[in-house]
């Protein structure tokens, strides 16, 4: 802060902390009755008059205690460019928690950070931890039980986009990922969309148009299994999805898997590494490890 | 309509017509605000439209009842206490008549844009800036109309009630001009001219004076007319006026910060927001003693009149709040509060507790002057409305209390591994019960407005029919 603004806030405050003590000071010295009287002012309007009362004697005390106070709080905590007696500032205190908080729970992971994701299976107290942590970081998406939501995959069913070993969990909430489906609409044309969503749907034995699944048969093996694979049974490394075992993240019905092929959809999983310390996401991913490996 | 009563000098037409606006834009505010409260109770109340989703109706709650319902009990009583203590008629009728009508054109576009999501964004500020404009025009021709006739006053002095109108007016329009700088970009959208967090500043600076000069000064001005004319005794000190007058308008300035503790606002902002809301907290009490001392030797008046209750209530809800607000700026105790229902429950204790109930009791003691009748056709409708009001305060307020310590307890709740106790979700559902709870009293709140609007048309329309035993505690 520059010294014009510097002195800018120090007037301003002085001068309405100061002008309310002088104003309250002078009120007081200037009463013309010390004790409660029914004389007036002598002024009548609409027919209200005003008596000349004191200022009530415990209000004018309370007064100057909060003035007192604020002085004392100024000089104890600063402003403008002056810093207080106490040196405090927010971001001090906020690193001074941050170290306290450091200090007194590092230990409480520590005891977990060298254990791998399976040994942490049989620690009831590390899992419990995970979930904590999970209800509070990762339950908005994918529901306080794991159970996912619709376009937030399930974590309880064993049925993995990326991949469920320990390792590739880990990876997925430490980096996030980006789950591309590009729009196939402009290139397929509608009736192309709905023979591709006929054979779709054959794949996993569900009800279908015969003569319009084979059309899209011929489609799919063009445009999709580059990264759904010959068989439709997707591509763990690029978080393609199996489409034959009848999971669906946005919906099984006609309607929505023609929907997925016309616009496409971006799902997005966000990296935590900014948020949470390794050990941490080490306890988070045991305890989604957990969910679907009783 | 009978004119018996009309004083010969004074304009009673703008009057009545902000009078009545006030009741009827009262139960508009407040049945959006049962609604949005409902809302909270059962989500499905928004019928899956986006014109009734909260985001978008609650802006609409609190500009109708701040704006609409306080604005017009702002213009009626200030146009009647200028009038009568100045003892002189307004400056002109065709400003006045044009302040009452571009500030019904105000609320009607904001009625109708902030339901189809038009927004500036900013807190009690969101309406967009041709409207913005309107409110401006309009606010000029209302600062002519009363400093104009205070000037033209018959009186040596200038009565207290009416500084306390002239500061509201004032810093009003300089908030609103300086919060509402932007730059159009199209029709409907603009953007703030200031920057990240200068605008938040601004907003606050803005926000809290918005509480400080519409909601507290203005409504002082009504307190200093009503009480002593209900109670019909002198004002306790005038030397407490002045002091308090002076020393609350120049501390609310800086008081805004408080609303940014624990920010990215600079530290020294948000200490001197802390420091002058503590000092706020005499200036503001000098208003409730005042009021309160002025009924020495008339409190037995409190049994039979229901006006006066409604008026001393309310003082003792304004004290209530205006001792919870410095304790919540308090840095350590904001830290529990902020984010939670309880600032909730505190702006409701000074808005149903003090505005409205100051609002409500000096419209029922103008109605039947305004029209020339002897009192309200009904006083006993007055009473019920008085409990269903007090009782909706307290059951609203009671429950954000409740809430507000449970979410800010449950919020900063840790194990012994570090990590937070409860979910987010979980602090919401146990927040359910004072939910239920808050809409309930915000609905007998909005009861008592339905029967203040029964018993203001049969005044309107058909005069007193109640005894005249009961006249006692109407003369005035």
């Amino acid at each position: 802060m520059s010294a014009f603004w510097n002195i800018w806030v120090w007037s301003i405050t002085l001068v309405v902390i100061l002008g309310c003590t002088w104003l309250l000071l002078a009120t007081r010295k200037g009463e013309s009755h010390k004790e409660a009287t029914e004389e007036t002012l002598g002024h009548t309007f609409d027919g209200i008059e005003e008596y000349d009362n004191p200022l009530p004697g415990w209000w004018f005390q309370m007064f100057i205690a909060t003035i007192i106070f604020g002085i004392a709080y100024l000089g104890l905590y600063g402003l403008a460019n002056v810093k207080g007696f106490y040196g405090w500032s927010s971001a001090g205190q906020y690193e001074e928690e941050m170290a306290h908080a450091e200090e007194v729970y590092k230990p409480v992971f520590a005891k977990y950070a060298a254990m791998s994701v399976e040994d942490l299976q049989a620690q009831p107290d590390g899992l419990k931890i995970g979930q904590r942590m999970f209800a509070n970081n990762c339950s908005l998406c994918h529901g306080a039980t794991g159970a996912g939501a619709h376009g937030f995959p399930n974590l309880t069913d064993g049925d993995w986009l990326y991949g469920g070993a320990p390792a590739t969990i880990k990876q997925t909430i430490t980096n996030g990922r980006q789950g591309a489906m590009p729009a196939w609409g402009p290139v397929l044309g509608e009736e192309g969309v709905r023979d591709v969503t006929s054979y779709v749907l054959s794949l996993s034995g569900a009800e279908h148009d015969a003569e319009m699944a084979a059309r899209g048969q011929q489609q799919f093996q063009a445009l999709c299994t580059a990264c759904h694979g010959a068989d439709g049974k997707g591509l763990q490394a690029l978080g393609a999805p199996n489409l034959t075992d009848n999971v669906w993240l946005y919906g099984s019905s006609f309607e929505q898997i023609s929907h997925t092929i016309r616009t496409g959809r971006n799902g997005v999983m966000p990296a935590h590494k900014d948020l949470l310390s390794d050990d941490k996401i080490t306890l988070i991913t045991a305890y989604v490890y957990s969910l679907s490996n009783k | 309509m009978s004119t018996a009563a009309e004083h010969p000098t004074y304009n009673y037409k703008v009057v009545r017509q902000f009078a009545i606006m006030t009741v009827v834009w009262g139960i508009v505010g407040m049945a959006v605000g049962v609604l949005i409260a409902s809302q909270l109770v059962w989500p499905a109340l928004n019928f899956d439209t986006p014109w009734l989703t909260f985001g978008r109706i609650r802006p609409l709650h609190t500009n109708a009842v701040i704006f609409a319902f306080g604005g017009c009990a702002l213009f009626a009583t200030s146009y009647y206490v200028v009038q009568r203590t100045s003892q002189t008629r307004l400056i002109s009728d065709k400003l006045a008549a044009f302040t009452f009508w571009g500030w019904q054109l105000v609320i009607l576009s904001a009625a109708i844009t902030l339901p189809l999501g038009l927004t500036s964004s900013k807190e009690y500020a969101e309406l967009e800036w041709p409207i913005d404009l309107l409110i401006t025009v309009v606010w000029v021709a209302y600062a002519i109309v009363f400093l104009g006739t205070v000037k033209m006053r018959k009186t040596s002095h200038i009565y207290v009630g009416n500084w306390f109108y002239m500061g509201f007016i004032l810093t009003v329009a300089v908030l609103h001009i300086v919060n509402s700088a932007a730059m159009p970009v199209t029709l409907f959208k603009s953007y703030s001219v200031y920057p990240g967090a200068v605008d938040a500043m601004v907003q606050w600076w803005y926000g809290h004076n918005a509480v400080g000069f519409f909601l507290t000064a203005g409504f002082l001005g009504m307190m200093y007319y009503f009480v002593p004319k209900q109670a019909e005794r002198p004002i306790y000190s005038y030397r407490l006026s002045v002091v308090h007058f002076w020393a609350l308008i120049a501390t609310y300035m800086w008081a805004g910060g408080h609303h940014l503790h624990y920010t990215s606002l600079p530290d020294f902002a948000q200490t001197l927001g802390m420091v002058m809301s503590l000092i706020l907290l005499a200036p503001s009490w000098g208003g409730m003693i005042n009021g309160m001392m002025t009924l020495s030797g008339a409190w037995h008046k409190l049994r039979t009149d229901p006006i006066l209750r409604f008026l001393v209530v309310s003082l003792s809800f304004y004290g209530m709040s205006t001792f919870e607000g410095p304790m919540m700026a308090i840095k350590t105790v904001n830290a529990l509060s902020h984010y939670t229902d309880w600032t909730i429950g505190h702006v409701h204790a000074g808005a149903l507790g003090w505005v409205a109930m100051i609002s409500i009791g000096a419209v029922y003691h103008m109605i039947p002057k305004l029209w020339g009748k002897t009192q309200m056709a009904s006083v006993g409708l007055i009473n019920t409305h008085f409990w269903l009001a007090t009782i909706g305060t307290v059951m609203y307020i009671c429950a954000m209390w409740v809430n507000g310590i449970l979410q800010g307890l449950m919020w900063r709740a840790v194990n012994e591994d570090g990590t937070l106790t409860y979910s987010f979700v979980e602090a919401l559902e146990a927040s359910h019960p004072g939910y239920v709870v808050r809409a309930l009293g915000g609905a007998f709140f909005l009861a008592g407005m339905l029967l203040m609007a029964y018993n203001v048309w049969q005044t309107v329309r058909k005069g007193s029919t109640a005894p005249v035993a009961d006249a006692s505690a109407q003369t005035a």
